[in-house]
């Protein structure tokens, strides 16, 4: 029921038809994977994101497939593989509980992962657990396969993350950041206490300790295995998204690409379903943004427009978001200080009352249409609105919109 | 501590104290902060602050003894690991337990509950010692997992309305003759041990499953718990928060009232 609902709001027809599929023929996903060259993308935040980077990489050597849509269950991975012609290459979403599963059926060539921490904590109890979850899936996969398994893309900034990927037999390590560390202070080996640095961690009781990274990234370029530097400029804004360009740039050169030809695939990719781009909502321009837990609104607050600037956050709590808003009170919002805040969404209530206690200026406007028109009312009406919604906010805002 | 740094509290508040402060403190929110429960320490502080009352908000992070001159310690939800640490670094010198004996307010959420009472499990099943600060005993859950809307009516005598929250916990409370609940349930499951209560009370130690935070849907609870320390409090304007608890109290009783699952919930909620 809750994998039905969440995926009904993210696929169209085409995973409709990936259930169907998968209900005729279970092995499916591993049938339709055979022969090609897969990279499975996984983590809390930044997946869609790094998939869709990577999908404009790879597709620069040839036919890709890739479920673009987000829809990263298996059902929307058939869906994604059957309407791609087969051999080929493949840059596949998947959620991070499904994981294991996605990864015995693909036998990917390049597993990403890029970070965890709390999201849905009705749905996925621990980030602890999940870590473990996936070592024992890459030990697993690296114990069978004559190849060694995956090779995994991973980020060296995150504790969860390394100890996962300490599991594979091969690792490339990516120093991606963590904007988020406070689902990673205690040890995932010992249960010690994490320290971090700026630039490092360690586990001041055990040794466990962020590895060297092969490939760093900073605001100007991307320095490679070999210590080439490589400068790259987005379309997407925020280094977080630079981050997950260097995760797709690595994962695309372990294909046999090249990193710089990768990367100036991805310079124009400048919408991601539908985040990040503007579209105009009851005819007011409004840039669409994607938030849907603490590690993510660290990385919002990067390049939101300054303030006196109104910014809408749009909170829902159904099923795919999570039914608990409470990870509200875990993100900063007294950064967005010295502007007004338009809170809307059916849990527009919690965030009022977050922001009262925040000392934050806001208005509750229940329908999200009038909330973005108040917004703009509210603010300098030259500019486009910065929208923040949480998953069904943005899917139900996404609706509404029309291209700008 | 830089902002965004490990341990860092994610809401940086600076709060001015006088020599008369109120201390709020908030234990291990880099252990027991999981469900936004942090939120309560703020809460309190806010309220005071508004008041005009002098207020200094702590956050006791893990690794460093917990001040033992507080005036209200506020714990939070968290993974079982986590939950094992923050109970083994409280037990050296009990600092709660001393500044309790000197008339200090406790809110424990979820784990932090559960670390007050004499006993809670281990992911595994496995018994592991508490605080003892309240008369209460924790072992693990063998059904489903309490998730969701809970829903309160407070024991009388603590003159509160309905309480709202959501719960999220593998462990199953009962409550000891020493302790009396902090109310009992009419939606959700609560303390899980048939007898249908949820949280439980001790002097001025309160403990609860419900997250949301807590105080951020019940002020009156948050009144409660500041005026056992700073004595009578003028009124604030709470309409807000009334509307989110009117709003949560809707979303929860209205769907029972014609759900045909609503008798039996209840009646093995208050078995």
């Amino acid at each position: 029921m809750g994998r039905a609902s969440r995926l009904a709001g993210r696929g169209g027809g085409g995973v409709i038809g990936g259930r169907v599929t998968l209900l005729v023929d279970p092995d499916a996903l591993a049938r339709l994977a055979a022969g090609r060259r897969s990279v499975l993308i996984s983590g809390t935040n930044g997946k869609t994101t790094t998939t869709r980077l990577l999908a404009a990489a790879l597709a620069t050597a040839g036919p890709t497939a890739t479920n673009s849509g987000g829809a990263n269950l298996p059902y929307g991975l058939v869906a994604a593989l059957s309407s791609a012609p087969p051999g080929g290459l493949a840059a596949l979403e998947v959620d991070e509980a499904y994981l294991g599963q996605v990864a015995e059926a693909v036998r990917p060539e390049v597993v990403c992962l890029l970070n965890l921490s709390r999201d849905q904590l009705d749905r996925i109890n621990e980030v602890r657990m999940l870590a473990g979850r996936w070592r024992q899936v890459l030990e697993g996969a690296s114990g069978e396969a004559a190849a060694g398994g995956p090779v995994v893309v991973a980020n060296a900034d995150d504790p969860m993350v390394v100890w996962a990927a300490s599991g594979a037999a091969r690792v490339v390590w990516v120093g991606a950041g963590l904007s988020w560390r406070l689902d990673a202070t205690g040890c995932p080996r010992c249960e010690g206490r994490i320290q971090f640095t700026d630039t490092a961690w360690s586990c001041g009781d055990c040794g466990f300790a962020r590895p060297d990274a092969d490939v760093s990234v900073d605001e100007i370029a991307l320095t490679d295995r070999s210590g080439r530097r490589h400068p790259f400029t987005l379309s997407l804004p925020g280094q977080c998204n630079r981050s997950n360009a260097a995760m797709a740039a690595a994962a695309a050169s372990l294909l046999g690409g090249d990193e710089a030809r990768a990367l100036t695939a991805m310079e124009p990719v400048a919408d991601v379903t539908g985040r990040y781009g503007v579209v105009r909502v009851g005819g007011v321009p409004a840039r669409m943004l994607l938030s849907k837990n603490p590690a993510g609104w660290m990385e919002i607050f990067d390049f939101l427009r300054p303030a006196p600037a109104p910014v809408v956050v749009a909170i829902n709590s159904r099923i795919a978001d999570g039914r608990d808003p409470s990870w509200l009170w875990d993100v900063p919002f007294e950064r967005l200080a010295d502007r007004q805040v338009v809170a809307t969404g059916e849990r527009c209530r919690d965030m009022a009352v977050r922001l009262r206690y925040a000392e934050v200026d806001h208005v509750m406007v229940e329908d999200a249409v009038a909330a973005v028109a108040e917004a703009h009312r509210l603010g300098d009406r030259s500019a486009s609105v910065d929208v923040v919604a949480n998953y069904t906010a943005f899917q139900g805002l996404r609706r509404l919109a029309v291209d700008a | 501590m830089p902002e965004g740094a490990a341990g860092a509290a994610p809401w940086p508040v600076s709060l001015r104290r006088g020599d008369s402060a109120v201390r709020v403190v908030v234990v291990h929110p880099d252990l027991l902060g999981t469900y936004g429960d942090g939120g309560n320490g703020l809460i309190l502080a806010r309220r005071l602050q508004w008041r005009g009352l002098p207020v200094e908000l702590i956050q006791a992070m893990s690794g460093s003894p917990v001040p033992g001159s507080g005036d209200v310690y506020c714990l939070g939800g968290g993974e079982d690991a986590a939950q094992h640490r923050a109970a083994a670094e409280l037990a050296d010198g009990n600092p709660l337990g001393q500044a309790v004996d000197n008339g200090a307010a406790v809110l424990a959420v979820c784990a932090g509950f559960q670390v007050l009472g004499h006993r809670y499990p281990s992911a595994d099943g496995q018994e592991r010692d508490g605080l003892g600060l309240l008369d209460i005993d924790t072992r693990k859950g063998t059904g489903r997992r309490p998730v969701g809307e809970l829903v309160v009516t407070p024991s009388p005598g603590l003159g509160l309305p309905q309480l709202t929250g959501y719960e999220n916990h593998g462990g199953l409370t009962t409550l000891g003759p020493g302790a009396r609940p902090l109310g009992r349930v009419d939606a959700g499951i609560g303390n899980g041990g048939g007898d249908g209560s949820e949280g439980a009370v001790v002097g001025r130690v309160i403990g609860t499953y419900m997250h949301g935070p807590v105080l951020a849907r019940n002020p009156a609870l948050a009144d409660l718990i500041l005026s056992s320390v700073v004595g009578k409090l003028d009124p604030l304007d709470d309409s807000e928060a009334d509307s989110l608890r009117a709003e949560r109290l809707q979303a929860v009783t209205i769907p029972r009232r014609n759900g045909r699952w609503r008798w039996t919930d209840r009646l093995t909620s208050r078995r």
